[in-house]
C-alpha cells in the first residue's frame, strides 16, 4: 500500500520479477515509445515542410530546369514591394473582424455562461451546429443574403445607409456583394465559433457568488463585468482572439467568394501563385512572410495581454 | 410609467437581446442553404429564388461527380480521425501522465499547427510533396489531414486524462490489477470522452476542410468541399445545398443522440 501510494501519481507500477533497475529504465522510456508515431508524424510533415519551404524561398529555376538554392533573397524584397498592399489589407481585415467577433461573441457566450439556464446545452448545439454544413455552402448563403436585389441591400439603401458606408470605402453606394463589407462579414461569421467556445469555457467557469459579492459591495452591473468578470475571463479573450484573427489573416475564401479583386488578401496571392502561376519561391517566400509577421503579432499580444498559459 | 418600465426592461436584458441577433447571424445561412435546396434556379447559379421544386432531393446524385467527392471526403474524414485519434492519444497520455526530458520543446510542437494559418501548412507540404516528386491525390490527402487532426485530438485527450482522479487507478491495482488490466478496464474508459471528443473534431474538421487540402489535392482527386470550390466558378447545382442540409441534420441528430444516450446511462448508475 504505502509502496504504491508513493509512487508518482498515476505511473503504473511494474511486476515484481523484473530487476528493479531495468524496470525503471524501462518505465523512462514509455512516454518516448508513446510519442515517437505521432511527433514523427509532425517533423515530417509539418516541421521539415516548414524548413523546407524556407529553403525554397531562396531558390531560383523553373518547373522545368529544376530549381536551385542561390539564397536569392530578392525574391523576399520584390514580393514584398509588389504585394505590401495585400498584407496591410489581410491583417486590417482579419483585425477588423476579430474586434467584431469580440462584439458579437461576448454577449452570446456570456448569456450561455450565466442567463441560459437550461436551455445552455440547446443554445451550444445552436452555436457549434452551423459548423456542419460545409463552410464553403454557408459562405455561399451570403452571396444569396447580400445579394443587389435581396432584403438587407434594399434595407441599407432605404435607410441610406448604403451612402454612407460607401463615403468611407466601406461598400459600393448600391452593392454589399464585391466590397470590404462582404469579406469582413464573411470573414466574422466564418470564425465567429473560434471566438465563442473559448469565451464560453472561461466565462463558464466563473463562481456566480462572486457577480453576488460584487452586487452586496454596491457594484452597478456594469462595474461588476468591468472589475469582475471581464478580467477573469481574459485568457478566453486571447485564446479567442488568436484563435480568430491567425486564421482569418490567412484566409482567401472570402475574399474569392464575396469580394471584387479590389478586396483580394494575401492568402489569395499565395494561392494563385501556388496553383496557377506555379511560382513556387515567390509562393513561399509570401507564405513564410506571412508567418513570421503573425508570429510577431501574436507574441506582441500575448505579451501585451499578460497570459502566457493558452493550452 | 409604463414606458419606463419597458425601457428599464429592456436595458437589462440588453445582452440577451444582443445574444438573440448574434445567434440569428449564425443561423441564418444554414437556413437559406436549406430553403434554396428546395429552389429551382433560372440560370447556372443557386442564388435567387425562382420556383419551388423537389428535384435536387429526389435526383442528388444527378450533377456530375459531387456524390464521387462525397464518399470521397468520407473516406479520408474516417481514415485521418483513426490515423489523428491513435497518434494524437498516445501524445496526450505520454504528457498528460509523465514528467520527461524535453516535455516543453513536444508541447509546442502540439500546439504550433493551431496557430498557423492553414495556407501556411497547406503551401509549405504541398511544396515538400512537390519537390519530393511524390504523387498528388487520396495519400498526400490523407497526411495532411492527419497532420493537423493530431492537435486538436492531443488537446481534447490531454485535458480529460489530466482531469482523471489518479487514485482510480491505484485502487485497481490494490485490488490485483494487472497494469493491463488496469489500463483496459479503469484508465481507457474514464479517458474515453475525451478521445471521443478529439475524434469527432478530427471528422469534422477533416470532412470539412478545404484550404489545406487544395493545396495537396493535385488536378483528379477532389473532395466534396473542392467540388463546391470548383461549381462555385462555374454553376452551382442546387444538390450542393442537398448534401449540405442532409450533413447538418445528420450531424445534429448524432448530439441529440449522444445527449440523451449520456442522459439514459446517468439514469440507470
Amino acid at each position: 500500500m504505502a509502496a504504491i501510494s508513493t509512487a508518482p501519481a498515476g505511473a503504473p507500477t511494474e511486476t515484481p520479477p523484473v530487476p528493479p533497475g531495468r524496470a525503471a529504465r524501462r518505465r523512462k522510456l514509455v512516454p518516448y515509445w508513446l510519442l515517437l508515431p505521432g511527433i514523427l508524424w509532425l517533423l515530417v510533415f509539418f516541421v521539415a515542410p516548414m524548413v523546407y519551404q524556407a529553403s525554397t524561398s531562396v531558390q531560383t529555376g523553373s518547373l522545368e530546369t529544376g530549381y536551385q538554392v542561390t539564397w536569392h533573397l530578392a525574391t523576399y524584397w520584390d514580393a514584398f514591394k509588389e504585394y505590401d498592399l495585400f498584407y496591410l489589407r489581410s491583417l486590417i481585415y482579419a483585425g477588423i473582424a476579430t474586434v467584431l467577433c469580440l462584439a458579437i461573441g461576448y454577449p452570446l457566450a456570456y448569456t450561455i455562461a450565466f442567463k441560459a439556464g437550461r436551455w445552455r446545452n440547446v443554445l451550444l448545439v445552436m452555436v457549434i451546429a452551423p459548423f456542419f454544413t460545409s463552410f464553403l455552402i454557408r459562405t455561399l448563403a451570403w452571396k444569396t443574403i447580400l445579394a443587389d436585389d435581396g432584403i438587407v441591400v434594399s434595407v441599407l439603401d432605404k435607410l441610406h445607409i448604403l451612402n454612407a458606408t460607401a463615403a468611407i470605402g466601406l461598400t459600393s453606394s448600391d452593392r454589399v456583394l464585391a466590397t470590404p463589407l462582404a469579406v469582413v462579414c464573411g470573414l466574422t461569421y466564418n470564425f465567429l465559433p473560434f471566438m465563442i467556445l473559448p469565451l464560453y469555457t472561461s466565462l463558464e467557469r466563473i463562481d456566480p457568488r462572486l457577480h453576488e459579492a460584487a452586487g452586496d459591495l454596491y457594484a452597478r452591473p456594469f462595474t461588476t463585468f468591468r472589475k469582475v468578470t471581464f478580467p477573469i475571463s481574459l485568457p478566453g479573450v486571447v485564446a479567442g482572439t488568436l484563435l480568430t484573427f491567425i486564421p482569418a489573416s490567412g484566409d482567401y475564401i472570402n475574399a474569392e467568394l464575396l469580394g471584387s479583386p479590389s478586396e483580394q488578401m494575401i492568402g489569395n496571392v499565395i494561392q494563385s501563385k501556388f496553383l496557377t502561376v506555379l511560382d513556387y519561391p515567390t509562393a513561399a517566400a509570401l507564405s513564410f512572410m506571412l508567418m513570421a509577421v503573425i508570429l510577431v503579432i501574436v507574441s506582441v499580444y500575448i505579451r501585451k495581454a499578460g497570459t502566457e498559459e493558452l493550452v | 410609467m409604463i414606458v419606463l418600465n419597458w425601457l428599464h426592461w429592456i436595458r437589462r436584458h440588453l445582452v440577451v437581446f444582443a445574444a438573440i441577433a448574434a445567434l440569428f447571424y449564425m443561423t441564418i445561412p444554414n437556413v437559406i442553404v436549406l430553403i434554396f435546396s428546395f429552389n429551382q434556379p433560372k440560370g447556372r447559379f443557386n442564388y435567387s429564388w425562382n420556383h419551388f421544386s423537389l428535384d435536387a432531393w429526389t435526383h442528388p446524385c444527378d450533377v456530375g461527380d459531387m456524390c464521387t467527392s462525397v464518399s470521397l471526403s468520407l473516406q479520408i474524414a474516417v481514415l485521418a480521425t483513426i490515423g489523428a485519434t491513435i497518434l494524437g492519444t498516445m501524445v496526450a497520455f505520454a504528457l498528460a501522465r509523465y514528467r520527461f526530458r524535453g516535455r516543453a520543446p513536444v508541447t509546442g510542437l502540439i500546439w504550433l499547427p493551431m496557430a498557423m494559418p492553414e495556407i501556411v501548412m497547406g503551401a509549405s507540404l504541398g511544396t515538400l510533396f512537390l519537390n519530393m516528386r511524390i504523387q498528388f491525390g487520396f495519400w498526400t490527402i490523407l497526411i495532411a489531414h492527419i497532420m493537423f487532426c493530431l492537435s486538436f485530438v492531443v488537446t481534447a485527450v490531454k485535458a480529460r486524462v489530466m482531469s482523471m482522479d489518479p487514485r482510480l487507478e491505484q485502487a485497481a491495482q490494490d485490488l490485483y490489477a494487472t497494469p493491463t488490466q488496469t489500463f483496459l478496464r479503469v484508465t481507457l474508459p474514464i479517458a474515453a470522452p475525451g478521445i471521443a471528443a478529439g475524434a469527432l473534431l478530427s471528422f469534422a474538421i477533416s470532412i470539412d476542410d478545404f484550404i489545406i487540402t487544395q493545396f495537396n489535392a493535385g488536378p483528379s482527386t477532389v473532395t466534396f468541399p473542392m467540388f463546391v470550390w470548383g461549381a462555385a466558378q462555374k454553376g452551382l447545382p442546387v444538390q450542393v445545398n442537398v448534401i449540405g442540409t442532409l450533413m447538418f441534420l445528420v450531424a445534429v441528430l448524432c448530439v441529440v443522440a449522444g445527449q440523451l444516450l449520456g442522459r439514459t446511462r446517468k439514469a440507470r448508475s
